[in-house]
């Protein structure tokens, strides 16, 4: 367009659009009140939001009982429906946290929960992405290791039957993934391998892990797996659970890194190839770092899956973070106050699950910021 | 143009021992036969340009010369070496050969300047300030150095051909092979990436070029190759060839070619 209008004068200054058009007002007019029937629905529904959320801080908080001292919970009953009992949670939440662990010894897995934190949030700042995190990997998950067993430099052995809540569910997730992940990748690489044997043996696993429920999977690692082993020997439970829960994870995200090397055009494979870059590095420089950003989301879908799926050890008798919530309100004292419990472990799998999901999200920017033009 | 022509003309050893030597290659997509008993003998420093409608199997047979394409019966042996499964040969063939497609295929997740320096870290060892400055070299040759902190997905069609063909240059290659460099850009872009391929013809580097661009074969190639339904119908100089067809199916093409520009 030229800067000049047909009859020779300059262009007209431009105009800002109508105020009932922008703003808050603008965006009301179009989303809620488009019309009658939009702007009545929008009412009902806004009086309804209204008050249940007024109802839910009533009970949540200002009716709401913090503590009772000796397990007198009565006073709580009497509020029932009407008040929430958190005294059920600051009386068992460390029994929620960490289980049957030995009172004395709780800063062990505490502190494990902050290292594991701590390694996320390391993990995820790409300024760290170097060789060097994968020692830091190692060398955090053994000092866990350390911390949780004891047995040496003083402190008092736990066995792992006495592990519980919320630092189970983080070891099964981050060994599980930080495991499965690998695995994953070579069984996507090995699927598509023009050897018939990898192919077939990658198919086979595949195929064969998702065709049955993780429930049957740890069923087969805690029950029938011993069966099989020589008299005496003895592999731990949770370790079993771990493996199982690893082997699963791996053939699901496996699909999910495969579905990211077939959406990659062929032309990035001969180019590799071209160029006279071998098998590995032309996996490792042109084809995982694009098909991986190609699959974040469902990536990211399937972790935050399986960091929810860690709770079904419970049937094998592990006692992971929502396991222990459940168990703490058997005492015949604490009995009936289910609904606080599960409201608090649900927002410790919500924090965790929610985190994990913005991250994804601020990643896929930034990396896929090279496909802007 | 003529002066050009000529002094390219001498720049051919017709003693030197052949660069690219295909016996009798055979190849069959399914039950397809995409390559018929084709022979050719690419002379160092060389230039040819295969050209042919499509479907004739031009690109097949320069993917053939790399391995992309696997040929089934035949011999192909580039710079001394003869193609087989032996994989040491394969990436011995690979380093000397370089290969310009038809879509570009940069890696759109690394740089300008990364694109034309992995190979040769990776590939032949290179220091990488050494690969970065002979990168930039390069990149300066085919007149883009200032983009080279971009991605390849911020440039234009030219550019992006322009830095595959630096990208393939940066490996030192003795062979350039280029599948039909200038049929995915738009008119005004396909000039600059013609003129970087006639200076890099000027500097002696042995290439064969697929390409419907006759006004390149008449101003670079030392012989033209003319192929149809799989088979080598016609080779010769330039001239001769355009001017004086033989078979009716390279009459039948250039006037499909002549009608179309």
């Amino acid at each position: 367009m030229s800067g000049m209008t047909l009859d020779g004068t300059a262009p007209a200054a431009p105009r800002t659009p109508p105020l009932s058009q922008i703003g808050a007002l603008g965006w009301m007019r179009a989303n809620l009140f488009s019309s009658w029937m939009n702007g009545a629905l929008t009412l009902v529904i806004g009086y309804l939001i209204v008050r249940w959320a007024l109802g839910f801080f009533d009970w949540a908080f200002a009716n709401a009982i913090w503590s009772v001292p000796n397990n007198q919970t009565q006073v709580c009953r009497d509020l029932k429906g009407i008040g929430a009992c958190w005294a059920v949670i600051t009386e068992k939440h460390r029994f929620i946290l960490f289980g049957t662990y030995p009172y004395e010894q709780h800063w062990r897995p505490a502190l494990c929960i902050v290292l594991f934190v701590a390694l996320y949030i390391v993990s995820a700042m790409r300024r760290f992405w170097r060789k060097e995190l994968a020692l830091v990997w190692i060398a955090t998950l053994g000092v866990i290791g350390v911390l949780m067993w004891g047995g040496v430099l003083g402190l008092p052995y736990v066995p792992q039957e006495r592990w519980g809540g919320l630092v189970i569910t983080l070891i099964l997730a981050t060994f599980g993934l930080a495991f499965a992940f690998p695995l994953a990748i070579l069984v996507a690489l090995g699927r598509r391998s023009k050897l018939p044997a990898i192919k077939a043996l990658c198919v086979l696993y595949v195929e064969l892990i998702r065709g049955v429920p993780l429930i049957s999977l740890l069923f087969m690692a805690s029950v029938m797996f011993p069966l099989f082993l020589p008299e005496g020997m003895n592999i731990d439970k949770l370790l079993r659970a771990q493996i199982a829960i690893i082997l699963f994870a791996g053939a699901y995200l496996a699909e999910v890194v495969r579905g990211g090397l077939q959406a990659l055009p062929r032309g990035q494979y001969e180019a590799a190839e071209a160029l006279g870059l071998s098998y590995w590095q032309k996996t490792g420089f042109i084809i995982l770092p694009q098909a991986l950003r190609l699959v974040i989301p469902p990536l990211v879908n399937t972790f935050i899956g399986f960091f929810k799926d860690t709770s079904l050890v419970l049937i094998i008798g592990i006692f992971d973070l929502l396991t222990a919530g459940k168990t703490a309100i058997i005492e015949p004292a604490w009995q009936g106050f289910g609904i606080e419990v599960y409201l608090t472990v649900g927002a410790i799998y919500f924090v965790f699950c929610f985190a994990m999901s913005m991250y994804s999200q601020r990643l896929e920017a930034e990396l896929n910021r090279h496909r802007r033009s | 143009m003529s002066a050009t022509t000529e002094y390219l003309a001498s720049a051919v050893r017709v003693d030197a021992p052949p660069a690219i030597l295909l016996d009798k290659v055979n190849k069959w997509f399914g039950s397809l036969h995409v390559l018929r008993d084709v022979c050719l003998n690419v002379a160092t420093g060389e230039r040819v340009v295969v050209c042919g409608p499509s479907g004739s199997g031009k690109s097949t047979l320069i993917r053939c010369i790399n391995r992309l394409e696997i040929h089934q019966e035949g011999r192909i042996i580039v710079n001394g070496t003869e193609l087989s499964d032996d994989i040491r040969a394969l990436d011995e063939i690979r380093r000397e050969v370089g290969m310009v497609f038809q879509s570009f295929n940069l890696f759109p997740h690394l740089t300008i300047l990364e694109n034309c320096t992995l190979a040769p870290i990776w590939v032949r060892n290179m220091p990488k300030q050494e690969a970065e400055a002979l990168a930039m070299e390069y990149l300066t040759r085919v007149r883009i150095p200032e983009q080279a902190k971009k991605y390849p997905g911020q440039l234009s069609g030219g550019q992006q051909q322009r830095v595959a063909i630096a990208r393939a240059l940066c490996m030192k290659p003795k062979i350039m092979l280029f599948d039909e460099p200038t049929s995915a850009l738009d008119p005004e872009m396909i000039k600059e990436v013609l003129d970087t391929m006639i200076g890099l013809a000027e500097t002696g580097m042995t290439m064969i070029c697929v390409t419907h661009e006759m006004g390149f074969a008449r101003t670079v190639a030392d012989r033209v190759v003319f192929m149809d339904q799989g088979e080598i119908v016609e080779t010769g100089a330039p001239t001769q060839l355009f001017e004086n067809p033989q078979t009716d199916r390279l009459k039948l093409f250039l006037s499909q070619i002549l009608r179309g520009h």
